[in-house]
């Protein structure tokens, strides 16, 4: 018995770091999680990009469910889910650009040039008001659900799979 | 040798003056805004604090933890600020809550399971010392 206890405990040990890693494997331990959740969404105190196709203004937004996706014309990301968002809002859902730390200018040449996907876009020139919805970066995405209670964020580009297996089912939940 | 110190002063130089400025109304002020800071970690780049990170959300919450010090908040009431909007990731010392009692206690357990096995290995070995060569010990 005393000859096995190295061993016992060299592979208990092997299994506490096996679990571990298997535990962080896929994650991205660098994002966030938002203590939002579940909680009334900050307010939306911003000036709005004035873009020629802005279809609904900030006051709109009350009682209805959307999605809020955090951009900028500077963030490499945020070209990559695009075409993400674009089909998302396409299929009727209420988008709304976010758009964070970014020039007005920058941010509408960039929407000129990609296609602008958000019914509306605000802007947050200093990053200011983003530190009240814990933003650190960009992209990122939250779902905020007809009552005004975000239900879901996510850092980091979209993707289809997200989309379908998270966003979607909040935003039909709450119609 | 003068290449090296050239480097050393390029690559001290730029941490030096990486960060901006600020305008400190007291010394007792920033003597508190440099612990303050040092004790939050960066959101964007994990392994650094606030007062090390250049990254821009960095550069935001150090005007912010300034801007509220002003305003006469405590060193926890600015804490808990930020916890609300970015959990407690952003403290290097979390508070023992939720599932993480284990990596406050997991150490001392360890140290105590290896004291416990090393004074067992101590107890077996000594009436062997008196004896002359055992050779019938397992260790």
């Amino acid at each position: 018995m005393n000859r096995l206890l190295p061993l016992i405990a060299f592979v208990l040990l092997a299994a506490l770091l096996f679990v571990g890693v298997r535990m962080n494997s896929g994650k991205d331990t660098s994002a966030i999680p938002s203590p939002l959740i579940g909680k009334p969404a900050p307010a939306l105190a911003l000036p709005e990009l004035p873009l020629p196709e802005s279809r609904i203004a900030i006051d709109a937004l009350r009682g209805r469910a959307y999605v809020l996706n955090v951009w900028g014309s500077w963030c490499v990301s945020c070209r990559v889910e695009h075409p993400v968002i674009t089909e998302l809002a396409g299929s009727g859902a209420l988008v709304v650009g976010y758009n964070y730390k970014d020039a007005p200018e920058d941010a509408s040449r960039w929407l000129a040039q990609y296609g602008n996907p958000f019914a509306l876009v605000v802007q947050d020139a200093d990053g200011q008001a983003a530190l009240d919805w814990g933003i650190y970066g960009a992209p990122e995405t939250f779902v905020i659900d007809a009552e005004g209670i975000v239900r879901f964020k996510h850092i980091g580009p979209l993707t289809p799979e997200i989309v379908q297996d998270k966003i979607r089912p909040l935003l039909e939940d709450a119609p | 040798m003068r290449t090296l110190l050239v480097l050393l002063a390029l690559l001290f130089g730029q941490t030096a003056v990486a960060l901006e400025p600020v305008d400190y109304r007291s010394p007792a002020e920033e003597q508190r805004f440099k612990a303050l800071t040092a004790e939050l970690r960066c959101v964007m780049c994990q392994n650094q604090s606030i007062a090390d990170s250049n990254a821009p959300i960095a550069h935001d919450l150090r005007r912010e933890v300034l801007t509220l010090m002003r305003e006469g908040r405590s060193d926890d009431q600015i804490k808990q600020y930020l916890v609300e909007r970015y959990t407690d990731f952003v403290l290097y010392e979390p508070p023992m809550r939720g599932g993480n009692w284990l990596l406050w206690v997991g150490p001392f357990l360890i140290l105590l399971a290896g004291g416990i096995a090393v004074a067992g290995i101590i107890r077996r070995k000594q009436p062997a010392a008196a004896a002359p060569a055992a050779d019938n010990e397992e260790w």
